[in-house]
């Protein structure tokens, strides 16, 4: 019965909407037509009927939230008394918040770098070889993994067994084969942080790349062969050619990348819940949001943090598809 | 002296065999435009020729030196693309100074060369600004512009001015010509335009499928079509053709069956045509008369009349294509008007069922 109630509903919703678009338009039209002379087709009421619900829903799931939180920052713990900068104070002091606030920054400069460039030198190389279409599958197929899935692959890349037992993660397995000693990885100060970025980068470079290569392909070849005819060789046709060509594109999958990597969340969860210094903003919101009783003061607090960081970036990139638009 | 030599240079695409053994000199110094329908190969064989595509058998020597296995760079050549093929983000003065800049000249050296070809081209204002700020003519400019601060024993160009509108196609087609003879340089131009080919070439190399057709100045190929394929190429409006029989050969002439009217006598003859053979008649709109003249004439009803000022044109109903004749400029022939056509007997050309010139 089930599937036949979701029938129910989706016939529902759809008509509802449709009937809201032709009632609210013929409702205008009677209304107008009544009280103005002016022509149907110039009415500056219509365009606000057919946004309205749009503009309703981002009001509702956008602006409310971003005010609530903003709001909650200055509250205490259940919402309820105002308490000033406190929480603010508070963050400034604690040194989960700062850990998290360095290692933000550190997959910010890492991952966003690491993916573009490694998804363009794989794109790049891809073509050059016959076997380029099955690298470029190999690479890409991460992408339908979810973070969290991605974190059980790796967590079993990264198991550690104790000295003298059989060790069932690959990466102590191969150490103890050529003779090394198994560490345990993810819990390696700093360096740990790396190894959890490995998991992202495997992710996002298939992404990278496959942008990428649409890209190479969208410049022309004769362009290239006039810049073999002047006598440039293939790196400097990559350097002085190609990545002026790709510029736009280098610059939207960056962007891309860094604004996943700042709300990176999931794989800090699934692999060390941000134990052994790694870790980061979105996991500590959610730590003080909804674990220990919650406390929506500091938890709110630090999503706006977050905010903070991607703000700058999504105003920079509005602002050039202005510009673009423009052109 | 040759400065470009092909020997029985042949290419394929796969099992596609679009050059057949294709053997061409050209001179040194000279302007020779390859020319052919599209498809017939004159990109592939001028690609080679820079170094762009593999050459499966045969050999190119520039300048005496076999350069088969030679890359573009090094074969002292620039090419100029249909599509300009410019950097676009870089400026006119970087577009043309990139090469030299590989090449490590001094900053003095690249600055006059740029400057010395931006005012041969006229393009000195627009030495800063970037290509997607130009029109179309300067564009091809600049490209001309980078191919010559380069000083390259040979130019190749390919279809550089299929892009442009008809009035700026006139104009670089004379400042082409004219730049010729201010660089000394060798230039193999391909185009799919014959008009452009007989107004800039020195020497004509007419490609039909992978092959040469024929070879030769403008004016030799407009008067002399060895075959077929020639005579309707060159030419506009294009050469008249007859298909027709031969009647009676004697050993001064051949007297030929005109379009069912009447017999028409040639003074030419060939030892290996007999009565009865099928062969075609070709003849140019120009060397046709209307004319009283009942002799070696047709008489045909006109159904269009193209007036160009300079001259006229007379399309004639007769079986398969029209027959077009060029009278002078302020002809009084109306559409629907029936006139007598007379065909000039010494610029005939008869071409057998081979297509061949007899
Ligand atoms: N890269 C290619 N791969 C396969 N076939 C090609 C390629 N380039 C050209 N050809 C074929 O070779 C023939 C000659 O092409 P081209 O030299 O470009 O002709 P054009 O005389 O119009 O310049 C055409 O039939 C074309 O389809
Ligand atoms: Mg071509």
């Amino acid at each position: 019965m089930t599937f036949f109630n979701f029938i129910v509903y989706v016939v529902i919703g759809v008509s509802a909407v449709l009937s809201y678009f032709v009632l609210a338009n013929w409702a205008h039209d009677y209304l107008v037509g009544k009280f103005s002379k002016k022509n149907l087709q110039d009415s500056i009421f219509r365009p606000w009927i057919f946004m309205a619900p749009a503009l309703i829903i981002l009001l509702v799931y956008l602006i409310y939230p971003v005010s609530e939180t903003i709001r909650l920052s200055f509250f205490d713990n259940y919402g309820r008394e105002f308490t000033g900068v406190s929480n603010y104070v508070w963050a400034m002091n604690d040194s989960d918040f700062r850990q998290s606030i360095l290692n933000n920054f550190l997959w910010l400069i890492v991952v966003p770098t690491t993916c573009t460039f490694l998804g363009l030198t794989i794109a790049t190389l891809a073509d050059r070889v016959w076997w380029g279409v099955f690298a470029k599958t190999l690479i890409f197929m991460p992408m339908a993994i979810s973070f969290v899935g991605a974190s059980v692959i790796w967590k079993f890349v990264y198991e550690y067994r104790g000295a003298g037992n059989d060790q069932i993660g690959i990466l102590n397995a191969i150490i103890v084969y050529f003779g090394g000693d198994p560490h345990a990885w993810i819990a390696i100060p700093f360096w740990n942080n790396f190894f959890l970025m490995v998991i992202m980068i495997w992710i996002q470079t298939g992404l990278a790349m496959v942008i990428f290569s649409a890209a190479l392909r969208a410049i022309p070849e004769e362009t290239l062969e006039a810049a073999r005819i002047d006598g440039a060789s293939e790196v400097r046709i990559f350097f002085y050619i190609i990545i002026p060509f790709l510029s736009e594109t280098i610059v939207v999958i960056w962007t891309t990348i860094t604004i996943l990597v700042l709300k990176v969340f999931d794989i800090v969860l699934a692999m060390t819940n941000g134990q052994w210094g790694t870790e980061v903003l979105a996991n500590l919101m959610f730590d003080w949001m909804f674990r220990g009783g919650g406390d929506s003061g500091r938890g709110s607090t630090i999503a706006l943090f977050i905010m903070l960081g991607v703000i700058p970036i999504m105003i920079w990139n509005l602002r050039r598809f202005k510009m673009e638009q423009e052109r | 002296m040759s400065e470009i030599v092909i020997k029985n240079l042949n290419k394929y695409y796969g099992k596609n065999h679009v050059i057949q053994d294709v053997s061409l000199n050209i001179d040194s110094q000279s302007f020779t435009v390859l020319v052919g329908p599209s498809g017939c190969g004159k990109s592939t064989i001028l690609r080679m020729i820079a170094g762009l595509e593999r050459i499966n058998s045969g050999t190119i020597s520039i300048d005496e030196n076999i350069v088969n296995d030679l890359s573009p760079k090094d074969r002292n050549i620039a090419m100029v693309f249909q599509s300009y093929a410019l950097y676009p983000h870089m400026t006119v003065y970087n577009n043309m100074a990139f090469g030299l800049k590989i090449e490590k000249l001094t900053k003095d050296e690249i600055d006059s060369r740029v400057y010395d070809a931006a005012k041969i081209l006229q393009i000195e204002e627009l030495l800063q600004r970037k290509p997607k700020q130009l029109s179309g003519g300067q564009r091809q400019r600049v490209a001309i512009g980078r191919a010559i601060t380069r000083k390259p024993k040979v130019f190749l160009f390919d279809e550089p001015l299929s892009n442009l509108d008809a009035a700026l196609r006139v104009q670089m087609r004379v400042e082409l010509a004219k730049l010729h003879d201010q660089l000394d340089a060798t230039m193999v131009y391909v185009t799919h335009d014959q008009t452009e080919a007989m107004t800039m070439a020195d020497k004509i190399v007419v490609l039909d499928q992978g092959k040469i057709s024929q070879s030769g100045s403008p004016l030799d190929l407009y008067h002399n079509p060895k075959n077929l394929f020639v005579g309707g190429f060159i030419g506009s409006p294009k050469m008249n053709f007859i298909k027709t029989k031969i009647l009676k050969k004697s050993s001064q002439s051949i007297s030929i069956d005109l379009l069912g009217q009447k017999s028409f006598i040639l003074k030419k003859a060939s030892t290996n045509l007999k009565t009865g053979d099928e062969v075609t008649l070709g003849i140019r709109p120009e060397h046709l008369k209307v004319s009283k003249d009942l002799k070696n004439s047709w008489k045909g009803k006109v159904f269009v009349v193209e007036k160009l000022g300079s001259g006229t044109f007379l399309y004639l109903e007769k079986e398969g294509e029209p027959l077009v004749v060029e009278t002078d400029g302020d002809s009084k022939i109306k559409v629907g008007d029936t006139i007598n056509v007379a065909f000039d007997q010494n610029k005939c050309h008869l071409f057998n069922s081979n297509k061949g010139l007899i």
